[in-house]
């Protein structure tokens, strides 16, 4: 109904039946149409509902509201944190936390503001976590997608070799792969991470297109004559996009907690960057008694992590109601 | 069921070889192992030459493969670059520190994790259900390492104020903890705390899943049908639900093998203690490849293994599934 009002608007006026389809003397608006036949019509999209059920997720929206006011944090870093994170303030050695004065973190053993060094510690971490999970989606996405619409010996090669993958142990992947390919700059950490946890999407994605491609609608794109890529791009990916956004939201989460271990190991982003983990590691190194040095960098880390991982619930919630949810 | 068990063992065989030409591969183009001796003014040409000549570094790198993979086979991973130290004694002795570990945390884990999860999948949106949901939430959000340094620094403050040691917060053992019951008690205090850092994401996982899959057991057909025949709750929960529950949880158990060992690696390293962790760790650290890819090769073993345990226990476990 709403798309006959939208396509005649302007045109000619039609006879067009319906709830009050008498004569009507010119195309009415919408919201007109919709007060006249006493029925609230509005075009509702795909999205709408989505929308709406993820607003419904009061823990998701809070998240997400947290996690925007800290990526904002980050972005702007240079002009919300109160110094520069390599500033010394030598009157205020290792000085704990304190609502007087600025250092509301407290400070290093060198005088470094700590809340400035946390602060751009964040913005390393999430630009790393959004590099990994750009990267991870487009790998992913690809090689899942490849093996699940060819099948055959395509998809047993591409899904033995992510078996493959998946075998070895991460973390000691990674750990080896930063000592012996160079470390410390923070995208060459991101594309190494990348490179190693994009099995887990490819799967889920692979599976989706196993289950749409024997589908009437692609059978139906395949007579109208479109090729593969197009069916791939036009058809199928479409249909993934909910699997692929919730687990862009898990690989963020999970690209956060892994660079921090590198990084806390020393393996990860090097000095003089400022880095949670590496921020972490560096404090443990301060004496124990240097409590907050540890503290907060990890708080954040944490923080950061639940956010997402709240998002990444609400979004399942709304992008795919009928799923189950078997794990948090 | 045999053959199906048979043809996995041969699978994972190709696997693993195929895994030990990556890792072997990746380690070895990725680096000159002698480049730091290269360049110390001690070492002269002629014993770079010598070291060169007997690791065959200067074969084609499937030559160099074929070598290492007849030292691992034959000679248990042979010995590091410099020194000619034996490998597998040191993997042996730091694998049984790690193992201890391992079990305590697991054993640990899997517990509370079914405690946890029954009973909030018996109260579903109970103030415990709510309450489990939000420290498993918490749980998969804090990183291990953190965790393990915040313990530590909760404990040094606890033994430094009030001069109390209620565990140890380094190492394995003690300066001379004696014998029998007073080691296993200093072990115990030793290794308390990164038992409880481990558990912990695992407590967090296997709780989710136990609740899941008790909540679709208990929603079951074959459930209602005991109920109906006049079972005691009592019996229903524990005889025909709990059981057909914990199925899915062996699984996950097993897959959970190699994320277990990146905790592994975190944990000791914070608390210091000689395990496999600390093993690698120091190996990466020096440089040298040889114990590094024996350590790789060692834990995807290990890894393969419990897939292919995990499939097979799945399906003696649950009569429906069917391998053919």
């Amino acid at each position: 109904m709403t798309d006959l009002i939208r396509t005649t608007e302007g045109a000619k006026p039609l006879d067009r039946g319906g709830p009050g389809g008498d004569e009507l003397p010119e195309p009415l608006h919408e919201d007109e149409l919709a007060h006249e036949s006493g029925v609230a019509v509005k075009a509702r999209s795909q999205w709408y509902y989505v929308r709406t059920r993820f607003l419904r997720h009061r823990l998701a929206v809070a998240s997400l509201i947290f996690l925007i006011f800290l990526v904002l944090l980050a972005i702007f870093a240079r002009r919300v944190s109160p110094y520069a994170y390599d500033e010394l303030d030598l009157m205020n050695i290792a000085q704990g936390p304190t609502r007087e004065g600025t250092h509301w973190f407290g400070t290093d053993l060198l005088g470094r503001d700590y809340l400035s060094r946390v602060i751009f510690g964040l913005r390393t971490s999430l630009w790393v976590a959004a590099l990994v999970a750009g990267l991870t989606t487009v790998i992913g996405t690809a090689i899942g997608s490849i093996a699940g619409y060819y099948g055959g010996t395509v998809d047993n090669l591409l899904m033995r070799f992510t078996d493959l993958m998946i075998t070895l142990p991460l973390l000691a992947v990674l750990l080896t792969a930063s000592v012996f390919l160079g470390n410390g700059d923070p995208v060459r950490v991101g594309i190494i991470l990348a490179l190693l946890i994009w099995t887990g999407l490819a799967r889920i994605v692979r599976g989706v297109f196993l289950s749409l491609r024997e589908k009437e609608f692609v059978e139906a794109a395949k007579a109208a004559g479109a090729g593969d890529a197009r069916i791939i791009i036009r058809h199928l990916l479409p249909n993934a996009v909910g699997p692929i956004i919730v687990s862009m939201t898990l690989i963020i989460a999970a690209a956060i907690l892994i660079e921090a271990a590198l990084s806390f190991l020393g393996f990860g982003i090097q000095p003089p960057t400022p880095a949670l983990g590496k921020l972490i590691a560096d404090g443990q190194t301060q004496g124990f008694e240097a409590w907050w040095l540890v503290t907060f960098p990890g708080l954040v880390i944490v923080a950061v992590a639940l956010a997402v991982n709240f998002i990444g619930d609400g979004l399942r919630d709304a992008l795919d109601p009928t799923q189950r949810r078997l794990r948090a | 069921m045999l053959t199906y068990i048979i043809r996995r063992l041969l699978y994972s065989v190709v696997v693993l070889l195929v895994a030990s030409f990556l890792i072997f591969t990746f380690v070895t183009i990725s680096g000159d192992p002698l480049a730091f001796l290269k360049m110390s003014p001690g070492a002269s040409p002629a014993t770079i030459a010598n070291i060169e000549a007997r690791k065959h570094l200067n074969d084609p790198i499937v030559v160099q493969y074929v070598y290492w993979l007849q030292d691992a086979v034959t000679n248990q991973f042979g010995t590091t670059i410099i020194g000619e130290r034996k490998i597998m004694p040191d993997i042996q002795r730091v694998m049984g520190h790690t193992i201890q570990l391992v079990i305590a945390a697991e054993l640990l884990a899997i517990l509370i994790a079914i405690a946890i999860g029954v009973y909030s999948a018996l109260r579903q949106y109970s103030v415990f259900d709510y309450t489990a949901t939000t420290f498993s939430f918490l749980g998969l959000a804090t990183p291990v390492f953190w965790l393990a340094l915040m313990l530590q620094i909760l404990f040094v403050n606890i033994y430094l104020w009030f001069d109390i040691r209620i565990f140890y917060t380094a190492n394995l053992s003690g300066v001379d903890p004696g014998g029998g019951v007073y080691f296993f008690l200093d072990r115990v205090q030793h290794l308390a705390l990164p038992v409880i850092v481990l558990c912990v994401a695992s407590i967090a996982t296997y709780s989710r899943y136990m609740r899941g899959a008790m909540l679709e057991v208990i929603n079951s057909d074959y459930v209602r049908t005991a109920r109906a025949k006049g079972l005691k709750e009592r019996s229903v929960i524990m005889r025909h639900a709990f059981r057909n529950a914990l199925i899915p949880l062996t699984t996950v158990i097993a897959l959970n093998f190699g994320g277990l060992i990146g905790g592994v690696v975190v944990t000791e390293t914070v608390f210091g203690l000689d395990g496999m962790g600390l093993y690698f760790i120091n190996s990466l650290n020096s440089g040298d490849p040889y114990p590094v890819m024996a350590w790789l090769m060692i834990v995807s073993a290990a890894v393969i293994m419990f897939n292919l345990l995990a499939d097979i226990t799945y399906g003696l476990l649950d009569p429906r599934v069917r391998h053919d």
